[in-house]
């Protein structure tokens, strides 16, 4: 919130103001107010394993992060390109595979990765588009200084922690929004709703009907699932209420069967068709992959997707954004070593407590050495698991990420935050202006994920 | 709407109904265990049957006693039509069909189950009990004052409402047919207290007592029992009622799809029986006969429902 010489950065002025003159105990019993609400209105998710009270809280915290609209416009187009490049490459990749002939990235980080499904190979989805909706990573490590962590163009969660952090906002600090000119991200379903319409097949017509395919109600993102299509009023599906039917997907109503054509699905591919790829599982639709091929359903995100945001592939993005776009990047990757190359694995292995090791297709934190916060034992059991398996892994030095205020118990805090904005890719491209701010709510830690004790704030982004 | 959505819907206020019910009934159960000189814990035994989980208790409870029986009616999560596990199962479909509620419905059953949770989470002391009796018919009041406040009156509204009503209507014929013989004259002896106190627990198990006395001046009467519980369409827990309801209901969803379902035909003629009978014929009949009759065609057309509207396939 300040800057060196202790003043409040010029975004945060009008919050510093409000904030120095609030009672502290008051903001104190505003948080607790925030999580009673979170807790009523059902805002949970579940963490896997826990059979008892498996419904967890990510915690809020009540100070928001303020980004100027200047600061904002540079980040957008940054991700706009790389969005843009993602899908690109994903053609590509699915088509002549021009990348690889230029000798730009591997053959063999295409063929030999799980993620790359053969099954797709010549499929050209409707509009073109592979990933319509992008939740990209992002830290900032200071003025206009942004890196990108992690490009999520699967099914990418959090989008409703984003609109409920603002709904809770609003509810509980009204005169902050009269105070603050804040751009709009109550939005998002609606444009969600029209961005994935306009990508129905082409033989839909009159209104695209859409659905949300969900694993069901013990899946850890399951609110989010429910909230979007209650906000978008679309179905919530699961594999048991679709069917194939006369070369359609369609889903079984009190009515009877009704087509689908567009399926926001948040299965991941292994589980879309047991009769393509994984036999034994029920939470997708059998044939649905046929459906897919012949044109007649939009699936979003696309099969094969997973390709373009492999850990592995993110360190070629560079090369990528400037392949399909023919411009440098806007946004800088984080500098990432391949364990699987043999320079970089000594490099790696001589500098282990300053690095951040992640595994190639690992998600959710899990799996992770942080070097800096690790213990002489943790780093010997690493170094093992890396000469063991070297191509598993990827390194990364650890940014002096920025930090924003929290509420702690004394007043406010600064902690290490991320930033993940929702991008929409229909017939345009569409960010939202805000996104998912996790913050590492342990002093001096680095991870931000829900599942390693990380909490949610409000991201507002001004007009100006 | 789907029709696993409609299945959930059903179900989901079948189950917050029949939380109320059981409330209700250990409300009768305890009443009766008061008021009764000699009361034994036999009593409690009628209040099981009712509420269909006599068999239950007794594969998890050796003897018959007060604090078991409100224990396995309440809190016991492996009988599962105790409140704890009704409010678990309710809460669990509405989150299933959430995007079939309103927020304040929704918030509504989510606040009944973060509440009963807790006040349910351990053993009840007796002097808990009226209490605890409270919040749970308060807690489900909510729910059904949040759903007939906020919901559109279409299809969702009335698949509910059918199943708030099925339950219901399956709940009264039941407390009837495990008493019926109190109301049958060759056994009751006019006027004895003992007779009074079940007329009234009778009553006090459907939340009667008191408006049976504005509609039927004068004292307990079998015969005016019987007629209130199973004829009386004011009565909003009589069979009258329910059916007067569900049949409505049914049109509705007749007149929205253009369809009209075998369930239907069913249902008007349960409707039909129901204005058309006297509570003297029925009881010359058979009152046990009449209610195991109406219990069954009850559950057949829950599954004509099921069928019809494709809650499974």
């Amino acid at each position: 919130m300040m800057d060196a010489d202790g003043r409040p950065r010029q975004p945060y002025s009008n919050y510093h103001e409000w904030y120095s003159q609030q009672d502290p105990s008051l903001l104190a019993a505003k948080s607790k107010e925030a999580e009673h609400i979170f807790r009523k209105t059902g805002i949970t998710f579940n963490v896997y394993g826990h059979a008892e009270s498996a419904e967890k809280l990510i915690p809020f915290d009540i100070v928001p992060r303020i980004i100027s609209g200047q600061e904002w416009r540079r980040l957008a187009q940054g991700i706009e390109q790389r969005v843009l490049a993602l899908n690109s490459f994903l053609y590509d990749i699915y088509h002549k595979q021009e990348i690889i002939r230029a000798g730009r990235i591997p053959r063999q980080l295409i063929s030999n990765n799980e993620a790359f499904l053969p099954e797709m190979i010549g499929v050209r989805p409707p509009g073109g588009v592979y990933t319509h909706i992008v939740g990209t990573d992002i830290v900032r490590t200071g003025e206009n200084e942004f890196y990108v962590l992690e490009d999520n163009a699967r099914t990418p969660s959090g989008v409703s922690y984003m609109l409920e952090n603002r709904e809770t906002m609003l509810q509980m600090f009204p005169e902050l929004f009269h105070q603050n000119k804040v751009q709009r991200v109550e939005d998002y379903p609606y444009l969600l709703r029209q961005s994935l319409q306009s990508l129905a097949p082409p033989g839909c017509d009159g209104t695209p009907r859409v659905a949300i395919l969900t694993p069901g109600m013990y899946n850890s993102a399951y609110y989010e699932h429910s909230f979007l299509a209650d906000m978008m009023g679309v179905e919530l599906v699961e594999g048991s209420d679709l069917r194939v039917i006369d070369g359609k997907v369609k889903m079984r109503t009190t009515r009877g069967y009704q087509a689908i054509d567009v399926l926001y699905r948040r299965v991941d591919d292994e589980f879309l068709d047991p009769l393509t790829f994984n036999p034994e599982s029920c939470l997708g639709v059998p044939g649905i992959m046929d459906v897919y091929r012949a044109g007649n359903i939009t699936i979003a995100n696309a099969p094969g997707t997973g390709i373009s945001d492999d850990k592995a592939i993110y360190s070629y993005m560079p090369e990528i954004v400037e392949f399909y776009t023919g411009r440098k990047p806007l946004l800088e990757n984080v500098p990432t070593w391949r364990c699987s190359e043999a320079e970089s694995l000594a490099y790696v292995l001589d500098h282990l407590a300053e690095l951040v090791v992640k595994e190639v297709h690992g998600s959710g934190g899990y799996g992770m050495l942080v070097g800096p916060a690790a213990s002489k034992q943790e780093l010997e059991d690493f170094r093992a698991k890396l000469k063991a398996r070297p191509g598993n892994y990827i390194a990364q030095p650890t940014l002096s990420l920025s930090t924003v205020p929290v509420l702690v118990e004394n007043g406010i805090a600064p902690r290490h935050v991320d930033l993940r904005p929702y991008v929409l890719v229909g017939d345009k491209v569409k960010i939202i202006p805000g996104g998912l701010t996790r913050v590492a709510l342990k002093e001096g830690s680095l991870v931000v994920n829900s599942s390693q004790g990380g909490g949610t704030k409000d991201t507002w982004v001004l007009e100006d | 709407m789907l029709g696993r959505t409609a299945d959930g819907l059903y179900w989901m206020f079948r189950y917050i109904e029949r939380a109320e019910n059981i409330a209700r009934l250990v409300d009768a159960g305890l009443r009766v265990a008061m008021t009764l000189s000699g009361a034994s814990d036999e009593d409690w035994d009628g209040v099981l049957q009712s509420a269909g989980v006599r068999a239950a208790y007794n594969s998890r409870h050796g003897r018959l006693t007060t604090a078991d029986a409100v224990d396995f009616l309440l809190r016991d999560t492996s009988n599962p039509s105790s409140v704890l596990s009704c409010i678990e199962q309710g809460r669990s479909n509405a989150r299933m069909v959430r995007t079939a509620l309103t927020r304040d419905t929704w918030e509504a059953m989510n606040e009944c189950w973060i509440d009963l949770k807790a006040r349910l989470a351990k053993p009840l002391k007796a002097k808990e009990l009226p209490d605890v009796i409270h919040t749970i018919k308060q807690r489900t009041g909510l729910i059904r004052g949040a759903f007939h406040g906020s919901m559109l009156r279409n299809e969702i509204y009335h698949f509910a409402s059918i199943g708030t009503y099925t339950e219901r209507a399956d709940n009264t014929s039941r407390i009837l047919d495990v008493k019926y013989y109190v109301l049958l004259p060759s056994v009751s002896h006019v006027g004895t207290s003992v007779d009074n106190v079940q007329w009234e627990s009778i009553l006090r198990s459907v939340s009667a007592h008191r408006s049976y006395g504005w509609v039927y001046d004068g004292g307990y009467r079998a015969a005016n029992i019987a007629d209130f519980l199973i004829l009386n369409a004011q009565m909003p827990r009589s069979l009258a009622h329910c059916y007067e309801k569900i049949v409505g209901d049914l049109a509705h969803l007749e007149a929205d799809y253009g369809t009209r379902l075998k369930a239907h035909d069913t249902a008007d003629e349960i409707y039909a029986t129901l204005k058309s009978r006297n509570v003297r014929d029925i009881i010359d009949q058979g009152l046990h006969e009449f209610l195991e009759d109406f219990i069954r065609k009850n559950n057949q057309l829950g599954l004509e429902i099921s069928e019809g509207y494709r809650f499974y396939i």
